[in-house]
């Protein structure tokens, strides 16, 4: 598996310049945890990353070759995506739903070979929705649909997986779970970007950092590199500290700065 | 539709099991009332004729029995089947596409917008009823409206942006169409467009299936074509795109299928209306609500409800035959309401 790079990427939609030359190199077998205020070009970098937007400079490669390049279908199977807030058009039921992650291979959901039913099982494990393959998705709470699509993205076995904020509907456990979900198959050698706004759980979490603000790449490091109260102040107009903690960090945000 | 059945079997797994065999019946079922409903339309007429008889007079020369069962029955059969298979098809393709139980092609304005570009065909004098000049004015107005309204309501617009859109479309099509009419010098023309437009299988011969078959073969093919994309379709448009599906050339295998679809229906029978937007909402708790095994059976099941329906416009008691096109509206329209007001809450919300 070969790393996936940004070479002086610069997206623009509109009149709005929503990244400006962006210049990332994201190893695989790593969780990388974006984060930024809002507006900062977050959503936009992981879908520019993904292929499914084009920059207006700059190139995004993976292993070399460009990403608009590729072929739907091969890029369909080397970078699945999960965008932000997904919602299930249908009742279709939850199996149906992670089903569509194996499309990319030529799978139809309703004729799954063995090892396309092996990953599909593998993903509703892995976001623990065993005994709800039935339960039509749009019977589901926000949490158990989010945990649901992102096993759809899991399904895929895709080398890279970018997922556009996967603990914003989550109590506190199935943040674990799914940060568990998401670290374990970094480890096990994929490509993994999720954006996020807890940035507690982001460092602990969080192989790497890469802190974006008004669409541009303030810092790319460690979490405890990244996260210092100087740039919390300047990035996110915030007071915070940094409590150390055995085994970690927690940002804790004490007040808003007012707007410089 | 055999081999994931055969799978599923062999797997023995349940859930997936299931769904492919109830699918199976539900095909198989339709097809059969569809045969069923075939050969009592063959049968029903001012002419009383068994449904043996029937049968016998299509296949072997039955003297007078024969001219009424092949020239006058048959026709309006195969029209009905035809065009109901189409609209089915194009309904569940819509509502596929928007992710909008309330998508149809009736709602879109297109039947009005399809009869528009034919009125303009016949009022010029451009070409005959039976000339490739008016399907191809109907398909060339049908797709003016749904590309209008797909256009207009964008990509993420609430059902209301769609219905609107839609209504606006078909009025501005309705108000020319009228004004054809009321400009026409011909009163007999006048009656000929409007009954024409009130949507009928009487007295068609089997040049107008002739006329319409090529055109509801090549729907059927782009929108079968676009099953795949569908499915994904259901995640929204980024999820599907970052699937490996074409978002863009989906949309317009439907949009495209859709317009010549209808503009080649609209062209033979008229203006009927919901027949798409019903049968969808009949088969989907059959197929588990998955967008793309919803289009097969739902091209049946407007096959079926057209025929049932053009079956009973002869049984009606009256003087004149009651036009198709009217008991489709006077059925489908409280349909459509039932639908609003079950999904009330959702609908409000949800965007297309």
């Amino acid at each position: 598996m070969s790393a996936l790079a940004a070479r002086s990427l610069s997206v623009r939609l509109g009149r709005n310049q929503a990244l400006s030359g962006i210049d990332l190199t994201l190893p695989p077998g790593r969780l990388t945890v974006v984060v930024g205020p809002n507006g900062a070009g977050k959503s936009t970098l992981l879908r520019t990353l993904a292929g499914l937007m084009a920059p207006s400079e700059g190139s995004a490669t993976l292993g070399g070759v460009s990403i608009w390049t590729m072929r739907a279908a091969e890029r369909a199977r080397t970078i699945a995506y999960l965008p932000q807030g997904g919602q299930v058009a249908w009742p279709l039921s939850v199996a149906s739903v992670v089903a569509l992650g194996r499309l990319p291979h030529g799978e139809a959901p309703d004729a799954l070979p063995p090892d396309g039913r092996e990953a599909v099982a593998a993903a509703i494990a892995a976001v623990g929705l065993q005994g709800y393959e039935d339960r039509p998705a749009t019977e589901l709470s926000g949490g158990e649909r989010a945990r649901a699509l992102l096993a759809r993205a899991l399904a895929t076995r895709a080398p890279v997986l970018l997922v556009d904020e996967p603990i914003a509907a989550l109590d506190p456990r199935h943040e674990l779970v799914v940060l568990e979900v998401l670290k374990a198959h970094a480890r096990a050698g994929a490509l993994v970007v999720a954006i996020m706004h807890n940035l507690t759980l982001a460092a602990r979490f969080a192989d790497e950092i890469v802190l974006l603000d008004r669409g541009r790449l303030q810092a790319h490091d460690t979490p405890s590199a990244v996260l210092t109260e100087e740039r919390l102040a300047r990035s996110f107009g915030i007071a915070a500290h940094i409590a150390h903690e055995t085994g970690g960090f927690v940002v804790v945000a004490d007040r808003p700065l007012p707007q410089t | 539709m055999t081999l994931p059945f055969a799978v599923a079997i062999a797997t023995g797994r349940n859930e997936t099991a299931a769904m492919p065999s109830s699918r199976t019946l539900l095909v198989l079922t339709l097809l059969v009332v569809a045969a069923i409903l075939g050969i009592a339309s063959l049968a029903i007429g001012p002419a009383p004729i068994s449904p043996v008889m029937a049968m016998k007079a299509l296949v072997s020369d039955q003297g007078s029995a024969s001219i009424v069962v092949r020239d006058i029955r048959l026709p309006r059969t195969l029209l009905s089947l035809l065009i109901g298979w189409i609209f089915g098809l194009i309904g569940a393709g819509l509502q596929g596409l928007l992710r909008n139980p309330l998508a149809d092609t009736a709602v879109f304005g297109a039947p009005q917008a399809a009869a528009l570009g034919a009125v303009i065909v016949l009022y010029f004098g451009l070409a005959g009823a039976l000339s490739w000049a008016l399907p191809i004015a109907a398909i060339l107005g049908a797709l003016v409206s749904i590309g209008l309204v797909v256009t207009v309501a964008g990509r993420s617009a609430t059902v209301v942006v769609l219905v609107l859109a839609g209504l606006a479309v078909g009025s501005l099509a309705g108000a020319g169409t009228s004004l054809a009419i009321s400009l026409s010098p011909n009163p007999f023309a006048v009656t000929e467009i409007v009954f024409w437009l009130l949507g009928s299988f009487e007295d068609r011969s089997m040049a107008h299936v002739g006329l319409a078959a090529p055109f509801v073969l090549i729907a059927t093919l782009a929108i079968l074509a676009a099953a795949p994309g569908l499915r994904a379709l259901a995640l929204g448009e980024e999820t599907a795109k970052s699937l490996g599906i074409d978002v863009a050339r989906l949309r317009l295998l439907i949009v495209g299928g859709a317009a010549i679809g209808t503009g080649a229906s609209v062209a033979v029978a008229g203006s009927i209306g919901f027949v798409g937007l019903v049968a969808p909402h009949l088969i989907r708790p059959f197929v588990g609500y998955d967008p793309a095994r919803t289009l097969v059976p739902a091209g049946l099941a407007g096959a079926v409800l057209l025929l049932a329906a053009d079956c009973a416009v002869r049984l009606i008691p009256s003087n004149v035959e009651v036009k198709i096109g009217v008991l489709t509206a006077i059925l489908g329209v409280p349909f459509f309401l039932w639908v609003i007001a079950r999904r009330k809450a959702e609908l409000s919300e949800t965007p297309a």
